[in-house]
């Protein structure tokens, strides 16, 4: 009798891990599916003219990232990132979008948009992801701290401080905003790679959906 | 297998199902779960491991230790359930930061939703559990 019982619930354990494991292939492709469907069409959400890119211009691989300066992840992820742009060197290109999750993510965006008109951009981003840790404590947030390390970019702070609030920069991050709802963003940083999304979160996935692009290319 | 144990396996099928959901939802599709799921959540959660406990062998101490649970997160179930058909305003609730909790993120056939799921979860194991008591009272 208990070992009828025993038997009943292991098998009946067994089936539903079973169904919600083949449930979740399934979901998943259908996803992969939509949205490879979505990148031939849409190929301006994922690598619309307004973002900056970093990589060779030829290249024909983009890797759209959506991040958010004050987010830890990104800053971990932004060495991974160098690393690859090193390692497929010529093969791809970074689009950076944004998706300001954080208190002060829109101020940071502002600056870096604004930077990116003195041609400051990779620099300032390097600084605000060094001292990330002072300025961006989710404990202390201490946004006008930035303004003690940025002259050391080089960037011009008053000039800098004009153009932060141009109504250009503004729409920039209205538009990241209203396409990473449409994509249903929930987290930081998230890349596609020519439109579709790694198989999951990871340095590894994201190398993966890289030599799969490179092998459909 | 006698009536108190199949009610009691019932009752851990539906915690299996509403477990396994929930995670499917936040895990596979991404929905980020707000505030009162996560309530919802601890006390679902246990219900699993309390009521496949139970089985062996059953007898009113499994009500004991699972009906709390199942009465805190039905009470929750309900609290969400009328937030999110608007029967209370949402000023009421606590989620104003992060995820609101009454964001729609699936509506099945016009009216089977997330929340809705859950109350039905929570309603269906507290009957079992009541259903498993009275047959145990009786049989004594």
């Amino acid at each position: 009798m208990k070992n009828k019982t025993i038997l009943i619930v292991i098998s009946s354990a067994l089936l539903m891990g079973f169904i919600f494991f083949a449930g979740m292939n399934i979901y998943k492709n259908n996803e992969f599916k939509k949205y490879e469907f979505a990148a031939k069409d849409n190929f301006k959400l994922f690598v619309p003219e307004h973002s900056i890119r970093k990589g060779s211009a030829d290249a024909k691989i983009f890797v759209t990232e959506f991040f958010d300066p004050e987010c830890e992840t990104c800053r971990r992820f932004h060495e991974v990132n160098l690393h690859f742009l090193k390692e497929y060197d010529g093969k791809i290109q970074y689009v950076m979008r944004y998706a300001p999750f954080h208190g002060n993510s829109i101020m940071m965006i502002k600056i870096l948009e604004a930077s990116r008109k003195q041609n400051k951009y990779w620099e300032v981003l390097e600084a605000l992801y060094a001292h990330q840790p002072e300025w961006g404590s989710h404990h202390n947030p201490q946004p006008d701290l930035v303004w003690k390390f940025l002259p050391d970019t080089g960037v011009n702070i008053a000039q800098l401080k004009v153009e932060m609030e141009s109504p250009q920069i503004q729409k920039i991050i209205e538009k990241d905003l209203l396409d990473g709802k449409q994509l249903q963003i929930s987290g930081t940083p998230t890349f596609y790679v020519n439109g579709i999304p790694p198989e999951a979160f990871g340095p590894e996935y994201l190398k993966a959906a890289i030599d799969k692009a490179l092998v459909e290319l | 297998m006698e009536k108190s144990k199949v009610l009691i396996f019932s009752a851990w099928l539906s915690a299996c199902l509403a477990t396994l959901g929930s995670l499917f939802l936040s895990e596979v599709m991404h929905f980020p779960p707000c505030t009162l799921c996560w309530y919802q959540r601890i006390c679902m959660y246990p219900l699993v491991i309390i009521l496949v406990t139970g089985l062996f062998p059953v007898s009113q101490s499994v009500i004991r230790f699972a009906s709390p649970l199942a009465i805190i997160g039905w009470m929750i179930a309900v609290y969400h359930n009328l937030l999110y058909y608007k029967i209370l305003p949402e000023s009421a609730s606590p989620c104003v930061r992060g995820i609101s909790c009454t964001t729609v993120f699936i509506e099945w056939f016009g009216f089977i939703t997330i929340p809705l799921l859950s109350l039905i979860g929570f309603t269906l194991i507290l009957s079992l559990l009541f259903a498993t008591h009275r047959t145990l009272t009786n049989e004594k």
